[in-house]
């Protein structure tokens, strides 16, 4: 797929993003790194685990550690019996799943629409998002997976 | 690399182990020629695949070991430094592997000169010492069958590729040998020594006398041999690692499909799934069975390298050692195997050098000079114990404790109330060697704890007996594979959890009306479990989940209680409920949760949710440090607790009982004294009349209690040190005896001064002194200072007697018991003070005074409007009713005898309330 995605790029400058929405806002990750898109159910909590681990979970005989990512753009908790979906991700051979409002649709986009983060961006979003895209009434910010996951275990490291 | 050095590589390295083993038990009989022929034909065997891969260097140190052996074989007499220069020769050729292995298959460069030419002069030795004449035509009778070959490559390394003839002639004779490595270890050995069995005898009987017979029989036995091999290469393959743990992936994913499969089928009950089922579910465990079978090798292969390193331990400490193997063949998987070994040489290292005595001290003890180290393997259920044994000191607990004490890892008194085999533990601590020397081999500071980490780690679990003067023995007990364990579900705050069996002792359930109910000390709740207490904690507590509220849900009904043992810990989990024990596949946590000490890791159960895996040692840690926690929170209740008894004067008191003057024990506050001191007689120095001392920087006055009492002479005089807002009183004492803990009731009043009363304490009549008396003589101003502060609590009393002795007496009644007292000789005087405005709350004057009496006083003082409310007190020698009724009449509001001291204080008391009753 990486291949494909990469052919595209040299072609037509453009990439291919699976968009999501958490909390109202438009997120895109570049569909290389999207495995999957599933509905996480029977999610088992984590004692004593970091706020945004939302839990462990089997999907398709795999132990999948989910990822609130409410929790980790700190924004408000949805409602109890509010829908989610889940974007399957790979890293360093592990399997996460990022837990998120609501799965849109792939665009595909032009390098020429994307800007770097505004300076007055909040650190903590800052931290994971690698750009955004100006899209028509809106705006899309990409969510960088290797940022995303390096700013989830240095400062574990740390402690 | 190419598959045949990897292959070479692999198979030269296991043939060096056994080399080794075998080497060391020759030089132990040098007459066995089993053993001799054993290991001529492995380094043979190295030697000879060394030149076909062409690895000259390798090739010329292993011929000339051959060479030194053959002569052994020939009959030399075998000494220890042969075999020890063997050894280094192996010790080179493994040290060249390792660097062919890292650099690829290429030969690293550098000469083998040193140890060749070593080896070469040895044999010419073994040569010229040799026995008889006939020996020598026999040595070039050996030259002559295979010298030729050896020659040749020696001249001209070989490269890949390049084969002659004589190579090819020699690869067919030693065909058979190649084909018997691929076999794994033990088959071989075991192998090896049914063949030696058969052919042993004649070739034993007959080698030292003709050389042709030998011949003879080689070749039979060699004949023998490719048969026997022949067989045994088509019934064993060798296969990667990798295969068998990725296989083993594979069949711990068919067991959770399985267990999956049979969750559904339980729930429908008449289910055409249910017989087939059975059968995968039979099949799938047997094929589990097998696929473990794979993975397990003997635990013989993690010993291969210990009788070397035994005998050069033995050699470098001078001590002779025996090393005993029992149970090699016992199985474990092969992983566990891995991370057993370093542990395993780190503890026989340790048996060697700490564990046994020096030969001369055996003797002593009336041991035999050998040491003997003993290391047995036996299965017991699901998992494997090993026992490394010694037959030497044992463990000297004073030296632990010493060591313990130095390194601050427990007090004294903590230490004195530990049992022995709690002292013996302090050597899993890290940083912990008790070795006086630093020698080459331990008391480098990495020792057992490194071991117990690794033992645990596997989840295993590390134990320790020793007997002093008899030996010590530790005993390591793991499971026999990682892969798959047993586990039991339980619930804890509305989740499932996973308890590895391994850990599990039993299980016992809580009822409020059994026997089995949770009590607490203080918050700590316990178990009575077989007359011993077990401490509890309960899981939702321990991972915070569920409700906040624990303790009360700690004492409900409806509960089990996981008894887990971890090492020597054993403590109980409380869970509520229980589900079944399942086998369940440890799977790693993804690395976002590997800091979770709490868990081991993650699995699917059968009804395809994910569950965590508690973690024993992680239990065990936090139960220790949540114990800690505990402790602290009590510590802070009862320091709360001892303020409010303070307060609270009914409760006991803690006194400090001392002996001043007198043989009857005194007594005082001990909230009073600020520390107990004791100083030289030579620092206490006399200034303007009185003792002072040096005391943090300001000179501190010494008061005595009796004035008979004197100072000592000699030596440190014990004294009693009250301070209070930067000043110091020192109290001098002749003893200071105990504290106690008792009630302060004044029983009998006194009347000496400083002496509030006697109480009974202890059984005994113990004088409270009163030290509102003692604390003015050294500083007189002690009181005043506070005055300030204290105006609007305390009462201002005027005390009017023309008596020195009763003014003295008094003041410091009064004083003790709350009153500002200002003491006058006389009415006249009181007038003065009263007249230049100084109020008061109270008078108490004496009767019979001189000039102006106190009826007078008092009559006068009514007359004046200012002082007619004021309560003005009698104080009379004379009690009768008649003065009684005099004093009422001039106008005093109570008469009380001057020798009741309480009855004073309770009038004054009485006043205060009334004047207060009306005020308000």
């Amino acid at each position: 797929m990486r291949h494909n995605d990469n052919l595209a790029a040299g072609i037509d400058d453009t990439i291919q993003y699976v968009t999501v929405i958490i909390g109202g806002q438009l997120f895109g990750l570049p569909i290389s790194q999207v495995h999957d898109v599933f509905v996480p159910e029977s999610v088992t909590r984590v004692p004593l685990a970091a706020p945004e681990v939302a839990g462990v979970l089997n999907l398709r005989g795999r132990i999948v550690t989910a990822i609130d990512m409410r929790k980790r753009l700190h924004l408000p908790a949805r409602d109890a019996n509010a829908q989610v979906m889940a974007v399957g991700i790979e890293h360093k051979g592990e399997s996460y799943g990022l837990v998120i409002d609501q799965v849109g649709e792939v665009l595909r986009l032009s390098n020429d629409s994307m800007e770097p983060n505004p300076s007055n961006l909040d650190k903590r979003w800052a931290e994971i998002s690698g750009g955004v895209h100006r899209l028509d009434g809106k705006l899309m910010i990409i969510l960088d997976v290797t940022r995303l996951f390096g700013a989830m275990f240095e400062p574990m490291a740390a402690a | 690399m190419d598959d045949l050095l990897s292959e070479f590589l692999t198979e030269t390295n296991e043939s060096l182990d056994v080399v080794d083993v075998e080497l060391v038990k020759f030089e132990q009989e040098p007459n066995n020629a089993k053993i001799l022929d054993n290991v001529f034909r492995l380094v043979h065997t190295i030697k000879g695949t060394c030149g076909f891969l062409g690895l000259p260097r390798l090739e010329a140190l292993a011929h000339a070991g051959e060479t030194l052996m053959g002569k052994f074989r020939d009959g030399a007499k075998v000494t220890p430094d042969a075999v020890s220069l063997i050894l280094s020769s192996i010790d080179r050729i493994k040290e060249i592997l390792a660097e062919l292995e890292a650099a690829n298959g290429t030969e690293p460069a550098g000469s083998d000169h040193d140890l060749i030419s070593e080896l070469e002069r040895m044999a010419l030795e073994a040569d010229t010492r040799g026995s008889a004449a006939d020996e020598a035509p026999e040595a070039e009778d050996d030259g002559l069958a295979r010298g030729e070959l050896v020659e040749q490559v020696l001249e001209r390394p070989l490269r890949p590729g390049e084969v002659s003839l004589d190579e090819l002639e020699r690869a067919f004779r030693e065909a058979e040998v190649e084909v018997e490595l691929p076999v794994s270890a033990p088959i071989s050995e075991i192998e090896a020594d049914a063949e030696m069995e058969a052919e042993a005898a004649p070739p034993a009987a007959l080698a030292p006398r003709s050389r042709v017979r030998e011949e003879e029989a080689a070749t039979r036995e060699t004949a023998e041999k490719g048969e026997k091999k022949a067989s045994v290469s088509s019934q064993s393959i060798r296969v990667a690692v990798e295969t068998l743990e990725h296989l083993m992936t594979m069949v711990s994913e068919l067991v959770l499909t399985r267990n999956q499969l049979l969750e559904i089928v339980r729930r429908h009950e008449d289910s055409e799934f249910k017989v087939p089922l059975q059968r995968l579910s039979n099949v799938t465990a047997e094929l589990q069975e097998g696929v473990m079978k794979t993975r397990m090798q003997p635990i013989g292969n993690a010993w291969q390298k210990l009788p070397r390193i035994v005998r050069d331990l033995s050699q470098e400490l001078d001590k002779p050692i025996e090393l005993e193997m029992i149970g090699a063949e016992t199985e474990l998987d092969r992983q566990v195997l891995e991370l057993i070994k370093d542990p395993l040489t780190h503890m026989i290292r340790n048996s060697a050098d700490h564990g046994l005595e020096m030969p001369s001290d055996r003797r002593v003890a009336g041991k035999p000079e050998k040491g003997t180290i003993t290391l047995s393997a036996y299965h017991e259920g699901g998992h494997i114990i090993i026992e490394v044994k010694d037959d030497g000191r044992g463990i000297d607990v004073d030296r632990v404790k010493a060591k313990v004490l130095e390194r601050g890892l427990a007090s004294e008194a903590e230490l004195d109330k530990m049992t022995d085999q709690q002292i013996h533990k302090f050597i899993f601590h890290a940083g912990f060697s008790t070795a006086q020397n630093i020698t080459s081999v331990s008391g480098r500071g990495v020792g057992m704890d490194v071991v117990r980490n690794n033992v645990e780690l596997i989840g295993g679990t590390i134990d320790l007996r020793s007997v002093p003067g008899r030996g010590s023995s530790f005993i390591i007990k793991i499971p026999l594979t990682l892969a798959i364990v047993s586990a039991l579900i339980v619930e804890a705050g509305g989740d499932r959890f996973a308890i590895p069996q391994l850990s599990v002792v039993e299980l016992v359930r809580v009822q409020s009306n059994s026997e089995h109910r949770i009590e607490r000390i203080k918050d700590t709740p316990v178990l009575r479990l077989r007359n011993k207490l077990l401490p509890l904690v309960h899981m939702s507590q321990l991972l915070g989940v569920g409700p906040n509220d624990g303790d009360q849900e700690i004492e409900s009904d409806t509960g089990f209680i996981v008894v887990m043992q971890v090492g020597s810990q054993t403590f109980g989990v409380v869970v509520d409920g229980v589900f079944h024990t399942e086998e369940i596949v440890v799977k790693p946590m993804s690395s976002m949760l590997r800091n979770l000490t709490m868990f081991s890791g993650n699995t699917i159960l059968g009804d395809g949710a994910v569950i965590m895996i508690i973690d024993p040692n992680g239990v065990a840690s936090a139960m220790a440090s949540h114990a800690s926690s505990v402790v602290a929170e009590n510590e802070r209740k009862e320091a709360e607790d001892a303020m409010t008894s303070a307060l609270d004067g009914q409760s006991t008191v803690s006194m400090l009982l001392f002996r001043a003057g007198s043989p009857e024990p005194k007594a005082v506050p001990l909230s009073l004294v600020t520390r107990l001191e004791e100083f030289e007689v030579s620092k206490i120095e006399h200034s303007n009349g009185r003792d002072l001392v040096q005391y943090r920087g300001s000179l501190m006055p010494l008061v005595y209690i009796e004035a008979s009492q004197t100072r000592r002479g000699e030596g440190t005089q014990p004294m009693l040190v009250f301070s209070d807002a930067g000043r110091s009183m020192g109290l001098v004492v002749d003893e200071i005896v105990d504290i106690v803990e008792d009630r302060m009731n004044i029983e009998v009043g006194s009347d000496r001064a400083g002496i509030l009363g006697s109480a009974v304490i202890k059984d005994k009549a113990t004088e409270i002194i009163d030290l509102g008396y003692y604390l003015p003589q050294a500083f007189e101003d002690w009181f005043m200072r506070k005055e300030m502060d204290i105006a609007a609590l305390t009462k201002k009393v005027l005390l009017v007697d023309d008596s020195a002795f009763f003014r003295n007496m008094l003041t410091p009644v009064l004083k003790a018991a709350g009153y500002d007292v200002t003491a006058v000789n006389g009415a006249r005087q009181a007038f003065e003070l009263l007249e230049n405005g100084d109020t008061f709350q109270a008078i108490v004057s004496d009767i019979e005074m001189p000039e102006i009496n106190g009826f007078e006083f008092c009559e006068a003082l009514r007359r004046d409007p200012r002082f007619r409310k004021l309560p003005v007190l009698a104080l009379s020698a004379v009690v009768s009713p008649a003065s009684i009724e005099r004093g009422r009449q001039a106008g005093f509001d109570d008469y009380v005898a001057k020798f009741d001291r309480p009855g004073l204080i309770a009038s004054l008391k009485d006043l205060f309330a009334g004047e207060m009753g009306i005020a308000a």
